[in-house]
């Protein structure tokens, strides 16, 4: 830890001010603060309150990345301020070198840096059900669950509950009644467990929720946010996934018929039938789906959209009738993979998340076209170490 | 460079200018395309989402096709989706050994292999890391002088930014602002150049999902952009094909052409607006080309 001999240096934090009773809008202040530069935004926060204006409001308990208090945005981007050094923070700032700190988005702000959780957050994770609900009966001793069952559902078991994922979450900017990440994080906790008995009950409720698992924008924002590595977007896409293809509920936000329809056309295609995605999610996967009423009513709402881009020549009328296709010889080897993957008695799964990266000494970037004809190409090969697969 | 070229569907489908205007502007910048014309569909992250072990097989299939590419020196993309969800499954693929042999496995009825780090970029990429700003803008025949461009990013090619090797070395979400700079033109920074464009939910919550179009549109507006440039087609279509809804959703007028970046790029090189498709667009671009003179930025 050679880094923690440095000496102490000056900072300059640029804070976001408000008090909410005072009346007066928003503000920033700048307080120059010193620190060794390995120490956190929140060090320096609390030095300045202590050295300048005990008034600064900021919520902190553990210091240590744990409790998940002091969730705020550093120079834009969501994080721990006990958990953002000086020296990085600056590294990150604008072209002043002055560290930005602002209360976390998506949720009203208390005072300065501190947001009302219990209005947005805490709701929001009570709305999962976030409790194991015993599968009967209940053993005598304990519950015999499989090892790697357990291992997958310690991701989402991981996050703080610190808001980071919440406050960047762009589902939840226009529509604040998504259930959002963390929330669902947890809701996949639970589903998740094998202990849990109402696996088909929480996901019927999250699946029909018009601002539940189907409202997210696959945006990333929170997966970035996280600074625990629950990644709330993959818990996402998991409950979409058990709930479709295993508990078999078809929704009524399309949110089936969409990954439906999408899945379906790409076996029969190769590509996506643009034309017939729109139809298909809401009429349901297959050539009749746009004649089911929810179907013929949204294409009479896109109706003078979709006549302007074939007026345009954006649309080409015979791609949307009849759709394009990769050639038949190769059709058939993706039809064939699907059979094959689709047929297996169980999904085959990789999660990065526990199985981690294969070791490769040095990354060797292999051109496309080694392994045609480039005869005097060293080999390309990385030499694969062994899989450490838990 | 010769390159193994992967189009995507929706820039051969409800986007035919970018598959198009890519194809006029490769000569231009030296790029031969070969194009993948057997691969499938990348599953844009929803094949993923249904089936994680069909989605990385799919996508080891183009990438083993890529790699049969005699010459190419590496894989480029139009489109970030594809970018993300290539990315997505590759990182998988490239982490285990053991999972790439699976996968391999099913691939070798039809006598392919993926071997171990391919490089895939998007265009955007690899005109700023394979051609270089300095030689881009030697090529640079009509200066976007003037034109004021909102680059719009979205998602897929920013985040997440350890898969996609973004770093202080490879700033990969600022590209579009050194590329709008290298032809000339000036950024417009505004709130939503990384945010969605909401086209994945556009089939299950339609009004959140133009609510994001429109703002991000409209906030474009506010900075005073006379264009946005994109190098997803699915962000165009939320963007540019569906904006007439999204202002019906924001309450506002927005007007805002919505450029593909090989469209871009092309103006500035000297190419024709019509040969670019920008004629095609559900916005015209009258702000970014008098289309009497087809002067860039004149009408700016």
């Amino acid at each position: 830890m050679a880094e923690t001999h440095k000496p102490p240096e000056q900072f300059t934090l640029r804070l976001r001010r408000f008090d909410p009773e005072s009346g007066e809008a928003p503000y920033w202040d700048e307080h120059t603060i010193e620190l060794e530069p390995h120490r956190s935004v929140l060090e320096g926060i609390l030095q300045a309150k202590a050295a300048a204006d005990g008034s600064i409001g900021i919520r902190c308990s553990c210091r240590a990345a744990i409790c998940g208090s002091c969730g705020v945005r550093i120079n834009g981007e969501p994080g721990l301020a006990c958990h953002t050094h000086l020296d990085h923070a600056r590294a990150s700032a604008g072209a002043d070198g002055v560290i930005e700190v602002e209360p976390m988005g998506n949720m009203p702000v208390i005072k300065d840096l501190i947001v009302d959780m219990d209005a947005v957050h805490w709701k929001k994770v009570q709305r999962v059900t976030p409790w194991l609900i015993a599968k009967q009966p209940v053993p005598e001793r304990e519950y015999l669950v499989e090892k790697e069952a357990m291992v997958d559902i310690t991701q989402s078991m991981a996050c703080i509950q610190c808001g980071a994922c919440v406050s960047d979450c762009l589902a939840m900017e226009v529509d604040p009644g998504f259930i959002g990440p963390a929330a669902l994080a947890k809701a996949y906790r639970f589903v998740g467990d094998p202990r849990d008995d109402e696996q088909d009950v929480r996901l019927r409720d999250l699946a029909e929720d018009p601002q539940g698992i189907f409202d997210c924008t696959h945006c990333f924002k929170c997966v970035e946010a996280c600074p625990k590595g629950v990644n709330p977007m993959g818990q996402i896409m998991r409950l979409r996934r058990i709930a479709i293809d295993d508990q078999k509920i078809v929704d009524k936000n399309n949110g089936q018929r969409h990954e439906a329809t999408m899945v379906g056309l790409i076996k029969d295609y190769g590509l996506l039938h643009e034309a017939e995605m729109v139809p298909r999610s809401y009429g349901g996967n297959s050539w009749f789906g746009k004649f089911h009423p929810a179907a013929g009513k949204e294409l009479l709402a896109s109706l003078p959209v979709a006549i302007k881009g074939v007026l345009k020549g954006k649309i080409n009328p015979k791609i949307a009738i009849f759709g394009h296709k990769i050639p038949a010889a190769d059709l058939k080897n993706v039809q064939r993979i699907y059979d094959k993957v689709e047929s297996r008695p169980e999904r085959y799964e990789l999660n990065l998340y526990i199985t981690g990266y294969d070791e490769v000494d040095e990354e060797t970037p292999v051109p496309v076209g080694t392994t045609a004809t480039n005869g005097d190409d060293e080999s390309p090969a990385a030499p694969d170490t062994e899989g450490s697969a838990a | 460079m010769k390159v193994a070229y992967w189009p995507g569907c929706v820039s051969r489908g409800f986007t035919p200018e970018l598959h198009g205007s890519m194809a006029k502007v490769a000569p231009l910048l030296d790029i031969e395309l070969v194009e993948l014309d057997r691969a499938c569909c990348t599953g844009a992250g929803v094949i993923a989402e249904h089936n994680q072990e069909l989605a990385d097989t799919l996508n080891a299939r183009t990438f083993a096709l890529a790699q049969q590419v005699d010459g190419a020196e590496l894989m480029m993309n139009i489109c970030s989706t594809c970018q993300g969800a290539q990315s997505e499954c590759q990182e998988r693929l490239d982490a285990n050994a053991e999972y790439r042999s699976h996968v391999n496995e099913t691939l070798a009825a039809e006598g392919l292999t993926y071997e171990t780090g391919l490089t895939n970029k998007n265009f955007l990429w690899l005109l700023v890391e394979e051609i270089g700003l300095e030689r881009l803008s030697a090529k640079v025949k009509h200066p976007l002088t003037n034109l004021k461009v909102g680059p719009f990013y979205g998602c897929y090619i920013v985040r997440p930014r350890d898969r996609l090797g973004i770093d202080a070395e490879h700033p990969r979400d600022h590209y579009l602002h050194q590329v709008i700079g290298a032809l000339g033109g000036t950024v417009i920074e505004y709130a939503g150049m990384r945010k969605c464009c909401g086209f994945p939910i556009i089939t299950m919550n339609k009004e959140a999902s133009l609510k994001q179009a429109g703002r991000h549109l409209g906030d474009a507006v506010d900075a005073d952009a006379d264009c946005l440039v994109t190098p997803c087609p699915l962000c165009h279509l939320n963007l540019d094909f569906q904006q007439p809804i999204a202002e019906s959703v924001v309450g506002r007028q927005l007007d805002m052409p919505i450029l593909h970046l090989p469209q871009l790029v092309g103006l500035a090189l000297g190419l024709d607006p019509k040969e670019l498709g920008l004629n095609r667009h559900m916005v015209r671009p009258s702000s970014v080309i008098d289309w009497s003179t087809s002067v860039v930025g004149a009408a700016a």
